[in-house]
């Protein structure tokens, strides 16, 4: 046994292979996660694609008459130009279609505007996302953080009143939709009372972009009422999972143990309990997380925030369909990546699905 | 059957709501007969007894433009919900019961529909085909939201595959089609039946979203369509909030008593839920 590993190790080849198998072996469960991934981010962009196609029209000659009339070219050049600019051709067969789609897709181009020049997904995406993670990211904290904190006491008092509250307070939040929560505090908070602007992410008129202290203040100003509306929603929905994770976790012996020893409540709560059923959370709150990405359309398009929601119902609306698939295709992208990370990071925090 | 349904408050309460929304589907616009011409006469008129909710900027009762709308609003969540549930359980079962290949190709479909964001899909579609019809919306709306359910039915059927009775099913040679439709259908049925409540909801929300966005409103008397067109007028106005607020509090009311269904259904089918 031992002779023929030695005589194994002898040639560089087979240590290599020896090495690589290891590799493998080792890895196993982050590469099947890895190549999962790269087959879903493939399959997005084929239907993507696909998407594309079923558009009426065709967004490639209307772009080269531009280009025609803004360089004074012959319109044959013109469409071979637009064709590049754009990486899609939709009088080519399908399969050579799609492959100049997908090289422009890996290049890091996710498309250009027909309607406005100089404009293209990238840049959006570069302008805007900045705004949407503001909002979205805050928002999404503050309602994760409340929700663990009520959700952790409410499964500890099951039959206080508190827990009937949360109950009605989950079925409402439920049952409101988030435009409907932020419709109600533009007209009331807004246009009513006066208390917080209406619209936009900052006033122009009265401060200047950049690090200063009047900018993030009226940044930040700006920002309450989106993100009240998305906390006051979303919150419902955490406390939800956090006491039922919580009630999972309240039945394991060592938290009758706990109890046994007569330690308080407060300190079951906050050394066994939160610890260990926040575990499943970690994965919604990395799904939501991902989420985030492709913006909030309704929400921006009603406080008019400039994020990439409202970018992308405004090019659907002004039919500018080459931006618009760059955008899905951004967010469903960091979809898969946020989850991808969330299941790479997650053996990491639950040790015992790595021992598994 | 009955007495078990009467016991349950929530499920009462929900089912009595929602068959009232169905009487004014079906019964008011008989009563209540909607004029869509304009009244110049009759603009922004407060709530009185000919009008219940007040008139719009063009003179119309409001009243009467939302129960000409109801039967919009859940014809689409009617389709919508059929469309998800027919789609999501069938790829679900076939998914979790055949296994292999079927499986992981019915599988990494899913995954996309699951990662790419279904809002925006929605608004694309609702652009670039002319919808005209409940259905056409209700096909729109139900494009990306199988999705999730076929991965919780196929989580069922696998579940469920390994259990004692349906292996005894197999080794005694019963049919595939028997042991789908007799032995695994009764076991997910009330699942199936929670989730159809489920997606009138979402069907729902996310048709009154792609309208108030200001897409496929083919019926001015659909509720997304009755807020869109307010907040179209500025909602600056008062009246104009007033107007919108209506079909939004009709919304929510029919959302909280699905909801109550859906709470109520899963204690009823669902007894392991009791013992919590």
């Amino acid at each position: 046994m031992g002779n023929s590993e030695t005589f194994e190790e002898k040639t560089p080849f087979a240590k290599l292979l020896r090495v690589v198998q290891a590799f493998f072996v080792k890895h196993h469960y982050i590469l099947s996660k890895i190549a999962m991934s790269i087959v879903t981010m493939l399959l997005t962009m084929v239907m993507i694609f696909f998407l594309l196609r079923m558009i009426p029209g065709d967004p490639v000659y209307q772009y080269a008459i531009g280009i025609q009339q803004q360089r004074r070219i012959t319109f044959e050049e013109a469409y071979k130009v637009a064709v590049q600019m754009l990486h899609y051709d939709p009088n080519e067969n399908i399969l050579r279609a799609f492959l100049r789609y997908f090289s422009g897709l890996i290049q890091g181009d996710l498309g250009h505007s027909i309607i406005e020049t100089n404009v293209s997904a990238n840049s959006l995406i570069r302008t805007r996302l900045p705004w949407t993670l503001f909002l979205s990211s805050c928002a999404l904290f503050i309602s994760f953080f409340v929700g663990i904190t009520v959700g952790g006491y409410v499964a500890q008092h099951r039959k206080g009143l508190a827990n009937k509250a949360a109950s009605v307070y989950i079925a409402l939040s439920g049952s409101i939709p988030d435009y409907l929560m932020a419709l109600l505090l533009v007209i009331n908070l807004a246009y009513k009372y006066k208390l917080f602007p209406a619209q936009y992410n900052y006033d122009a008129f009265s401060v200047t972009p950049g690090f200063n202290l009047p900018f993030i203040r009226d940044v930040l100003w700006h920002g309450c009422l989106p993100i009240l509306a998305y906390s006051l929603v979303n919150t419902g929905n955490w406390i939800m999972q956090m006491r039922g994770s919580c009630i999972g976790v309240l039945g394991e012996d060592y938290i009758l143990a706990a109890k046994a020893r007569g330690l308080s409540s407060r300190t079951i709560r906050s050394r066994y309990m939160k610890k260990n059923a926040l575990l499943p959370l970690v994965t919604s709150l990395g799904m939501a997380f991902g989420g985030l990405f492709g913006g909030a359309v309704l929400m921006e398009s009603i406080f008019n925030y400039p994020g990439l929601g409202l970018e992308i119902s405004g090019r659907i609306l002004s039919k500018d369909y080459m931006v618009v698939q760059g955008l899905i295709f951004f967010s469903g992208f960091m979809v898969i990546l946020v989850n991808l990370l969330v299941e790479m990071i997650y053996p990491w925090i639950d040790p015992r699905v790595r021992r598994e | 059957m009955i007495k078990r349904i009467t016991s349950n408050v929530q499920l009462t309460v929900g089912l009595m709501i929602m068959a009232m929304f169905v009487l004014v589907t079906f019964v008011g616009p008989i009563i209540f007969p909607y004029d869509p011409n304009p009244v110049v006469t009759e603009i922004y008129l407060p709530n009185s007894l000919a009008h219940p909710f007040g008139t719009d900027w063009m003179g119309r009762d409001v009243f009467r433009q939302m129960i000409g709308g109801a039967g919009s609003v859940f014809q689409i969540a009617f389709y919508a919900a059929v469309i998800t549930v027919l789609v999501g359980s069938t790829l679900g079962i076939l998914s979790g019961y055949a296994g292999g290949k079927i499986d992981k190709i019915i599988m990494a479909v899913t995954n996309i529909f699951l990662s790419v964001p279904a809002f925006p899909v929605y608004l694309v579609l609702a652009s670039i085909m002319t919808l005209e019809s409940p259905l056409a919306i209700a096909v729109v709306v139900s494009a990306w939201s199988w999705a999730g359910l076929c991965r919780a039915i196929r989580v069922q059927v696998l579940s469920l595959k390994e259990r004692d009775f349906i292996q005894i099913c197999k080794v005694m040679r019963m049919g595939t089609g028997h042991i789908i439709f007799k032995e695994l259908m009764p076991n997910i049925l009330s699942y199936i039946i929670i989730n159809f409540v489920i997606a009138m909801r979402s069907a729902i929300l996310a048709s009154v979203g792609i309208m108030l966005v200001g897409l496929a409103s083919y019926d001015p008397t659909n509720w997304g369509a009755i807020v869109s067109a307010a907040r179209g007028r500025g909602l600056i106005n008062p009246m104009n909030v007033r107007i919108l607020l209506y079909p939004l509090t009709a919304i929510v009311i029919f959302q909280v008593a699905a909801l109550l269904v859906v709470n109520g259904l899963d204690e009823l089918l669902n007894p392991r839920l009791k013992v919590m």
